[in-house]
């Protein structure tokens, strides 16, 4: 419900919502100017959580920014891993083997439907559902416990290495990825679309809410699930491809409503098409090392590089200078969510409090990955 | 009535019993319910089962200091805890939990209780305002007008009840229900009520969720907008009254939905009616309640006041007339 107003100075007061507040999911701050329970200007306040990464980046050789990725974006990590490889590669003309980059896409797309179930189990705590975040918590749990035989972590992987992946995947992985993927096939008509998406309290929470139109997109610079939630049909991996995704058939679920719902599909429907991607991927998988040869001090001839990926919450783009030096000279992140959380003030002018608060749940905000 | 002093002491002891009990159990079936409904199991770790659980928390809460921040209106602040418990409690005396137990009874019992519902609304309104918090204020300003919205439909559907029994005694309401669920309100067989009570039955159990203050209604305590609501400056026994009042309130809520609409201390075939008749039909509610809570988001404070402004309140109107042309026409 957005109604014009236009109160009275005296009539406003200013409600601090975070840094530390249960809906924001992180150190977000938006400072709220209220007429009553209506926001009348949104400011996200942002820094709480700034840790200089991509300051770091030039103080370490490029093997030693790998861990730092991870930390960004912790829902996502791995295609973090897989931006930086990427960009890296890209710079030192780095062959990966066919195998590594398989794997790559397994493990990523693993992340991914991690990242998705995590935002839905969030996004309903932030409408007041307690009970899917545990279910959704459940299936999420899986997918931890077959990355981190692999990996050896849990959340924050650094799995990737120029030229390929730490570890190979074994017939176990394998076996335990299949069954996960039938074993969530099943319970999500159940636990997800049965207990939720056709709820009816659910439905009036989220469609109509949150409109974002196409042409802000363009003006904010809106991509992923967001963008595509609005009828732009565009996916890093389809439009500007990378690693082995050509190779794979998969759909790239686009809603025109631009609500909250809509992005809401549109994350629902990827986790299905991850899940076609990986089927794919083990199918096919190729044997051969999961390793290229790769020297072991890295020295990129000067110059300037970029690569882009598709995580979870739209386009990372990774914009590399080297200066033939052992470490990067300069890099600068492109990350989705900043410019995702940019257009909160634009879209809650005039928005109920409760409803921008589920707005906030549905751009699908990581923190850590705004500041860096 | 027997009036003796002996009378009045033990209603008192059974009623603080009874509501301790309930104020601290409910807490814990609450944790239990909720985690068999998502798969975990909740406390295990006090007593047999958790069993001790509340005690331990009920210990913990009570040796916590009772933090009075500044800018606070303190007797406002200390008082408004106390004062969510004492309606409810209070109410607990003209309730009939059946032919023979009931520490008061009243003529206008109905009215009392409803009274005391309006009373409790002030505790929410008072920790509110007295805390200093914004968020606290908004979460006052949600309840009251959430509560006052809610009790117009509620007061409706209730005298349907009361037009059909002809009293405002809850004894009396209770008692011409006996004999088998066809002569309960719900069901009510006689110049056809079945058709109208169902929806007032429906009707009144949507309110008493909205007047509680519960989840799916629970906008004074939407923790991921309000934080806590207005418990937020609220810590050590301030927090734990709150609750109990809360869990009380319910008890209350479901003691009244079942003399009114489901036969009170009657048995649905007739036999043996008894004072485990009324517990099994609380219980039953208050399992409801735990459950709805479970499974639905929450709804949004203009949605919860247009279903009660365009919904509620002109079905229940509809309702009270049909129901009063049936006693006229029969």
């Amino acid at each position: 419900m957005t109604v014009p107003i236009s109160p009275r100075h005296d009539e406003t007061f200013v409600l601090n919502l975070g840094p530390q507040h249960p809906a924001t999911h992180g150190v977000l701050r938006v400072k709220l100017t209220m007429d009553g329970e209506y926001i009348v200007k949104a400011e996200p306040v942002l820094g709480y959580i700034h840790r200089m990464h991509e300051k770091m980046a030039e103080a370490g050789t490029f093997a030693q920014f790998m861990p730092n990725t991870a930390r960004m974006d912790y829902l996502h990590a791995l295609a973090f891993n897989h931006g930086w490889a990427l960009v890296v590669e890209k710079a030192a003309g780095i062959e990966v083997p066919p195998r590594a980059e398989y794997i790559r896409v397994i493990t990523v797309e693993l992340n991914r439907i991690h990242s998705h179930l995590l935002w839905w189990a969030a996004n309903l705590l932030d409408l007041g559902a307690f009970t899917p975040l545990l279910y959704a918590f459940d299936d999420r749990e899986q997918v931890i416990d077959l990355l981190e035989r692999v990996t050896g972590s849990r959340l924050t992987y650094s799995y990737m290495r120029f030229g390929g992946v730490l570890n190979d995947i074994d017939e176990d992985f394998i076996a335990g990825t299949r069954a996960f993927l039938v074993r969530l096939r099943e319970r999500m008509p159940v636990f997800y679309h049965d207990l939720v998406t056709s709820n009816i309290i659910f439905i009036k929470r989220v469609k109509d809410i949150g409109i974002i139109t196409p042409e802000m997109c363009r003006r904010y610079g809106v991509t992923g699930p967001v963008a595509r939630g609005s009828g732009i049909n565009y996916d890093v991996r389809k439009d500007e491809p990378y690693s082995v995704y050509p190779h794979f058939d998969f759909d790239v679920p686009v809603f025109h409503e631009c609500d909250s719902m809509a992005r809401y599909m549109v994350r629902v429907q990827e986790m299905e098409q991850s899940m076609r991607i990986i089927e794919q991927a083990l199918d096919a998988l190729p044997d051969g090392p999961i390793m290229a040869k790769v020297p072991k001090m890295l020295k990129p001839e000067a110059g300037y590089y970029y690569s882009a990926v598709e995580t979870a919450r739209g386009l990372l783009g990774h914009r590399l200078v080297c200066n033939g030096d052992k470490n990067p000279y300069k890099l600068k992140l492109r990350s989705p969510t900043f410019s995702n959380l940019s257009l909160f003030g634009e879209v809650t002018q005039g928005m109920l409090l409760a409803d921008a608060l589920a707005f906030l749940g549905s751009l699908d905000l990581v923190i850590p990955e705004i500041d860096r | 009535m027997e009036t003796s002093i002996w009378h009045a002491l033990l209603y008192l002891v059974g009623i603080l019993a009874f509501a301790g009990l309930n104020a601290a159990y409910l807490g814990y079936c609450e944790r239990k319910g909720a985690a068999r409904i998502q798969r975990r199991s909740g406390p295990t770790e006090v007593g047999y089962a958790g069993l001790l659980q509340p005690l331990a928390d009920g210990i913990k809460l009570m040796s916590k200091q009772l933090l009075v921040p500044k800018g606070v209106d303190g007797i406002i602040f200390r008082a408004a805890p106390i004062l969510a418990m004492v309606p409810a409690i209070t109410s607990m005396a003209v309730i009939p939990f059946s032919g023979n137990i009931q520490a008061r009874a009243m003529e206008l019992s109905v009215l009392l209780l409803f009274a005391l519902a309006a009373l409790a609304m002030f505790a929410i309104l008072l920790g509110g305002w007295a805390s200093g918090n914004k968020y606290a204020l908004i979460s006052s300003t949600r309840a009251v007008s959430q509560t006052l919205a809610y009790e117009i439909p509620m007061l409706f559907t209730v005298i349907t009840v009361v037009l059909i029994s002809g009293s405002l005694n809850l004894q009396d309401i209770a008692l011409d229900q006996q004999g088998g669920f066809w002569r309960w309100n719900i069901f009510r067989i006689e110049n056809g009520h079945f058709l109208t009570m169902w929806i007032s039955f429906l009707i009144f159990f949507i309110c008493t969720i909205a007047e509680t203050n519960r989840a799916p209604f629970d906008m004074a305590e939407a923790e991921s907008e309000l934080v806590a609501g207005f418990m937020t400056e609220y810590g050590s026994m301030g927090f734990g009254l709150f609750m109990m009042g809360e869990y009380l309130n319910i008890v209350v809520a479901a003691c009244l939905t079942t003399v009114l609409f489901l036969g009170g201390w009657d048995c649905p075939l007739g036999l043996i009616p008894g004072v485990w008749w009324f517990l099994i039909k609380i219980y039953i509610l208050i399992f409801t309640f735990i459950w709805i809570r479970w499974t639905f988001p929450r709804t949004q404070i203009y949605k919860l006041l247009n279903l009660n402004w365009k919904i509620l309140i002109p079905f229940s109107m509809v309702n009270l007339l049909i129901t009063a042309v049936l006693i006229k026409v029969f």
